[in-house]
């Protein structure tokens, strides 16, 4: 109702309307948003945010099976969870992949962001191309290659193979991240490091690193989340001996029937998404700083 | 961090490449190129394991089963993410981030929570089936290629959603005032105005999301069934059951060169692997 009113007033009153906020006003006004494409919006968001709802009220289910909506209200899962050796296991051998994996990808992939930095041309383009790769290439394709090779080299069911794999594939997120902390940085701190007689290496310490500090931290959690989440090359590296968190959770819908994944979805979900609203929350106080 | 500062002064600067690239190599560029070898080199250089994908029956059905999962997941992409991504170029700076982050929720949601949701959604006495079933309609999607589309196509809308809105963001919406003012009816004035300018971005899209859907295995594992796999699960079997290296691999240079010929296109109409360029990048886009 003071939407239209607002409108229509806007419409009459365009030429009067105060000035900072006019075209955003006049676009409205003449140029309305149809209510079926708010509708059509709000159904697709929700299509968006279905599973996650769905999975947290099934995690204190009290009933043994995957029925939805669950019967009654327990933390039954959760204690099956924290009192399973099999799941806190599975959970921490993800933990401990994903930090030395995020820890060798973020190394590696930084470093490659800043020799990257500032370089054109076709050679540069190329080398930019063969560090991404990975984000298009299918992962089955990978898994089903690294599988065979690392056969050979007895590197699967190990914790080695485990980190090699998954900072590969979490490279591009770092080198992503880091490039686009680089692209705001102003080159003349540079210049004006040099002229006050620092060596490049106190440069690249003391004025470039603090600088691009959110991008490195961004394309570390990124690799975190990457390799704490991946799931179709760890089915394939996995060993009676060591199996990462969403391997059990995979065999929990196909071998074992056991809802106790409802408890450890939500625990990685909710982890995620604390993660991803810091992440954001960070990066909108950086820029308006 | 003590790869970069061990850099030393009179050093080229792409010396920092070397780590990176000796990583990619080993693990993916290596195996990828083992790959290939044993696809066309075992015991002699042959084509044989390529001959056997298109005369052995069961890898063409499953090809083109594939090739039309993955054109459905992109039409309903199409569908969903248009009206979406172009309401975000629609709303105000506020609105346009909240809108962002729903569409950055898919790629937040642990790929085993959300499968385990979809089971849970599609299975037998699940929410979708009794709706449907108060309208006399027993279907059950569990364990169909329906359901495989549904899942799959949530997954997959960011990757339509994300380079739609860069391209829409970037139509001068002036144009259709203008051809408002000459008379056209909104229809369409965006018909053939608007449309026309959004192609590039669309056509993007639906090749970015054709081709990621041509590589899903944990979606069509869990919710398809193993009498309609598609290309990922028998890659997979190929693999782990039937020890038929060469053949699979034979299989996976045949998924990967596709994916690679296909996303080249799709990168050079818009610029996708840096629009997708991964949630890290899409959170500084939402003030263009």
């Amino acid at each position: 109702m003071t939407r239209a009113l607002r409108d229509i007033q806007t419409e009459a009153g365009e030429t009067t309307a105060p000035r900072p906020r006019r075209t955003r006003r006049r676009a409205r006004g003449v140029d309305p948003i149809p209510w079926w494409l708010t509708a059509i919006v709000i159904l697709v968001g929700l299509y968006f945010i279905l599973p996650t709802l769905i999975v947290i009220p099934m995690s204190f289910s009290s009933a043994s099976t995957f029925q939805f909506p669950p019967k009654g209200f327990s933390l039954k899962l959760y204690e099956n969870f924290f009192t399973n050796p099999v799941w806190l296991t599975s959970l921490r051998n993800s933990v401990l992949v994903a930090v030395l994996s995020a820890t060798l990808a973020t190394v590696v992939g930084t470093a490659a962001a800043l020799g990257l930095h500032n370089l054109t041309g076709r050679l540069a383009r190329f080398a930019r191309t063969v560090l991404m790769i990975s984000i298009v290439t299918p992962a089955i394709v990978i898994a089903v290659a690294v599988y065979i090779s690392f056969l050979k080299w007895q590197l699967v069911g190990t914790i080695t193979g485990y980190v090699l794999a998954h900072a590969a594939i979490a490279v591009p997120f770092v080198l992503v991240s880091v490039t686009s902390a680089l692209g705001g940085f102003d080159p003349k701190l540079l210049r004006a490091s040099a002229s006050l007689g620092a060596p490049p290496h106190r440069t690249l310490l003391r004025v470039t690193m603090p600088l691009i500090s959110r991008g490195i931290i961004t394309g570390a959690i990124f690799a975190f989340v990457t390799s704490f989440d991946e799931v179709v090359i760890a089915l394939f590296l996995r060993s009676p001996l060591f199996q990462t968190l969403p391997v059990q959770m995979y065999n929990s819908v196909t071998v074992e029937i056991d809802p106790t994944i409802a408890a450890s979805s939500s625990l990685v979900v909710t982890a995620v998404t604390i993660i991803c609203l810091v992440l954001q929350f960070v990066g909108s106080r950086g820029k308006t700083r | 961090m003590p790869g970069p500062a061990r850099r030393r002064t009179p050093s080229p600067q792409w010396l920092l490449l070397v780590p990176a690239f000796a990583l990619i190599t080993v693990i993916l560029l290596v195996p990828l190129g083992q790959s290939l070898v044993r696809s066309a080199g075992s015991p002699d250089w042959t084509i044989q394991h390529y001959q056997t994908l298109f005369t052995d029956g069961v890898t063409l059905r499953v090809l083109a089963r594939t090739a039309m999962t993955a054109a459905m997941v992109t039409v309903i992409a199409f569908l969903l993410g248009y009206p979406y991504a172009y309401l975000m170029t629609r709303v105000g700076p506020r609105l346009r981030g909240v809108l962002l982050v729903i569409v950055l929720i898919p790629f937040w949601t642990s790929v085993m929570a959300r499968n385990f949701a979809w089971i849970i959604i599609l299975q037998r006495n699940g929410p979708v089936h009794s709706f449907l079933e108060q309208f006399g309609l027993d279907i059950v999607l569990y364990g169909t290629v329906g359901g495989v589309t549904i899942a799959m196509s949530q997954v997959l809308l960011p990757f339509m959603v994300l380079p739609l809105f860069s391209a829409l963001s970037g139509i001068d919406r002036r144009l259709l005032l203008a051809a408002r003012g000459l008379g056209s009816h909104p229809l369409r004035a965006f018909w053939k105005v608007y449309w026309p300018l959004s192609r590039g971005g669309v056509v993007a899209g639906l090749i970015l999301v054709f081709t990621l859907s041509l590589g899903f295995y944990v979606t069509p594992a869990l919710l398809g069934s193993p009498q309609q796999s598609l290309v990922a699960q028998l890659l997979g079997q190929r693999t782990t059951q039937l020890l038929d290296f060469a053949g699979a691999s034979a299989l996976g240079m045949l998924v990967l060169v596709v994916t690679l010929v296909l996303v080249a296109w799709a990168n050079r109409l818009g610029g996708t692997i840096s629009a997708i360029g991964v949630v890290a990048a899409t959170r500084t886009k939402d003030q263009p």
